[in-house]
């Protein structure tokens, strides 16, 4: 499934032009995308939760060449399934 | 941000009829639940993708009693974040 499928239904089970559909569910994206680059999480129930983790600085080692290297401080997204969505999955 | 504030900001931002924007981000996510419900993997550019990975049966224990238990082989979501949102979690304002 890509955005193109996810256009498609919202433009025929809500009732939008494909370009609104478009527009719109780019924004939806984008909505979600601007809330997690300012480091809030976002939880969508029976779907899962987006969470935005902080990283400290690490050691790392280069593994074609075994040099020891710095890993910078950072920030990344992990996403967490809602149990609801675990359990459909697994039929339990 | 929850489901409601998704919905808030949408109806906001797209001009949209608060009604209209529920049924927008349920839509949503129900297709994507449907697609991964289905082992369809899921590829949303710039955000991320969803590919549904198996884990083997093993034996755990639980932490409290230490109790051996059996935890059955499973199949879980794995999110596997995209570029554009991987770069903007990381720019300093």
């Amino acid at each position: 499934m890509t955005k193109a499928d996810l256009i498609e239904n919202v433009s025929e089970r809500v009732g939008f032009y494909k370009k609104e559909a478009s527009e719109i569910v780019e924004l939806v994206f984008e909505v979600l995308k601007e809330n997690l680059s300012t480091g809030e999480n976002v939880k969508i129930s029976g779907f899962g939760n987006f969470m935005v983790r902080r990283k400290k600085t690490r050691k790392g080692r280069n593994p074609q060449t075994g040099d020891e290297i710095q890993i910078s401080e950072r920030n990344v997204v992990t996403f967490k399934t809602s149990q609801v969505l675990k359990n459909a999955l697994n039929n339990r | 941000m929850n489901k409601s504030g998704l919905v808030d900001a949408l109806a906001n931002r797209a001009n949209l009829t608060q009604r209209r924007a529920e049924d927008v981000i349920n839509i949503t996510f129900n297709s994507m639940k449907e697609s991964i419900l289905s082992d369809d993997r899921i590829e949303i550019r710039g955000f991320g993708s969803f590919v549904n990975r198996k884990y083997g049966s093993y034996t755990g224990r639980n932490p409290k009693t230490g109790e051996h238990i059996k935890v059955k082989s499973k199949r879980l979501p794995f999110f596997k974040v995209g570029k554009e949102l991987r770069e903007r979690v990381n720019k300093k304002k």
